[in-house]
């Protein structure tokens, strides 16, 4: 067996580097695929067909499609197209926030239809307009019931970002391969990875866990 | 004050209202009575455009507020609703509860609405529970929230649709004190209701639904006493 795990000592400030690119593009994304995710949720649920068609469409085709496919569009079909040189962290913003809205959109759209019909009407009794009715009553409900989809959503988005190492951003998966190819010596670099992908995770549930907990205590 | 002309509803294919015409007058108490089905609630939900009648009109203080043209919740800040199930917001306080309308709907400051909402649940008997959230309470304190919710928008008229029927038998009479209460302030009160006593006691008139016709319209002495349709017979002997 030929393993030697000094070896990758040198590099390890390197790899480690990785867990803020890492954390930082999956933040940024989550952040944007929530808010574009709400926006398309109530698309959804508006009586107003063309918004909605929008915003099914939209959904089919980012769940119908690779996630890498759409990231190879956006860092380099577009630039053909467009002529402009857009950077790989914006694409794996843009592929992953775009992605990651259309699965998101589905389980808000889920959550505000498990709102109780009630509280709508309750509403609506007591004139309050629309937008201000899912500001304030629906969707802090919804919110409230979805949270452990959308922390769910959030801890597949962290392992999928490693695929933004095909496009040369410098998160820790390139990094690691990185490492991995200056040493001639694959396993360790990515065992090393790995490791460090399984922690975030399983911080990620625990904290999931944790606001689950608090939430059922408040009922 | 209420006036409907021939009002129609159809769900479908279902005529669940068959042209309801009637006129209730402010100050004025009724209650409105029928077998399951037919269409009580459907008729008090039109009266506030929860439902849109199919066909018909309503007016409102001489307004017709079945009209395109009218802003619906112009009309539902002055009519206040009361459901069986409460529907408070549950991640409200039911201080929150009772102050959030009047502040997001009629622009009231946070403090004015505080002392009317104060006011308000002292009325129903509920300030010791204001900071308390609604699943820490029972179905009548529930209720009694919901009514005081209804009332901070200073409605000229009050619906209620069963307002005690999910209650446990022994919080019924909390909820009908207060709705007692209410009467006697002069409210303009539209109730569907199974509590027959109730009707007897407080109304000034009973409209007897049946099939989505409007069946029978007496005070409440004559229609208890002496229904003039088999139906209304009929159902009275089932229910007393
Ligand atoms: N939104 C709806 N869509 C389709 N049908 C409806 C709808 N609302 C009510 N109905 C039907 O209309 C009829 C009358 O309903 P409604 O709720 O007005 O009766 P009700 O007199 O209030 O009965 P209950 O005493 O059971 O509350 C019923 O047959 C019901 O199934
Ligand atoms: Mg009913």
């Amino acid at each position: 067996m030929n393993l030697d795990f000094s070896q990758i000592v040198p590099y390890i400030p390197f790899i480690l580097e990785g867990i803020g690119a890492t954390l930082k593009f999956v933040s940024v994304s989550i952040l944007a695929g929530f808010i574009l995710g709400t926006i398309l949720a109530i698309f959804k649920i508006t009586g107003f067909w063309p918004l909605k068609l929008f915003a099914d469409v939209y959904t089919s085709i980012f769940r119908g499609t690779p996630l890498i496919l759409q990231l190879m569009i956006i860092y380099l079909a577009i630039p053909q197209l467009t002529g402009y040189d857009i950077s790989a962290f914006l694409s794996a913003v843009l592929a992953f926030g775009l992605n990651s809205a259309a699965y998101i959109s589905e389980i808000i759209r889920a959550g505000i239809m498990a709102v109780d019909k009630g509280q709508t009407e309750a509403a609506k009794a007591l004139g309050v307009p629309y937008r201000t009715m899912m500001l304030h009553i629906i969707l802090p409900q919804a919110f409230k019931n979805i949270l452990p989809a959308l922390m769910n959503e959030f801890i597949t988005l962290t392992k999928e970002s490693a695929l933004v190492s095909t496009i040369g951003y410098l998160d820790l998966m390139r990094r690691a391969q990185i490492a991995g190819a200056d040493l001639y010596r694959n396993f360790e670099p990515l065992f090393f990875a790995g490791v460090i992908y399984w922690v975030m995770v399983t911080i990620l549930t625990l904290i999931g866990r944790y606001v689950e907990r608090r939430m059922r205590q408040s009922d | 004050m209420i006036k409907t002309e021939n009002i129609k509803k159809v769900f479908g294919k279902n005529e669940v209202l068959k042209g309801i015409s009637t006129t209730i007058d402010k100050g004025e108490v009724v209650t409105v009575i029928g077998p399951s089905g037919s269409g009580k609630s459907t008729f008090l939900r039109c009266l506030n455009l929860l439902e849109e009648p199919t066909s018909g009109h309503i007016y409102i203080n001489g307004e017709a507020i079945t009209d395109r043209a009218v802003n619906k919740m112009e009309v539902r800040k002055n009519i206040g609703m009361v459901f069986q199930h409460f529907h408070l917001f549950p991640h409200m306080t039911v201080l929150e509860n009772v102050t959030y309308a009047p502040q997001k709907v009629k622009g009231m400051s946070k403090k004015e609405a505080e002392q009317t909402g104060k006011n308000l649940l002292a009325r129903v008997g509920m300030t010791d529970k204001e900071k308390a959230y609604p699943n820490r309470l029972s179905g009548g304190q529930k209720q009694r929230v919901a009514i005081a919710r209804a009332l901070a928008m200073e409605p000229e008229m009050m619906l209620f649709d069963e307002p005690t029927s999910a209650l446990d038998p022994e919080m019924v009479k909390e909820v009908l004190d207060v709705m007692k209460g209410l009467a006697e302030t002069g409210m303009t009160m539209v109730i569907v209701t199974h509590e027959m006593n109730f009707a007897k006691e407080v109304a000034d008139r009973v409209l007897f639904l049946d099939e989505g016709v409007l069946m029978e319209e007496t005070d409440p002495i004559t229609f208890f006493s002496n229904p003039s349709t088999t139906r209304a017979q009929r159902f009275l002997k089932k229910v007393l």
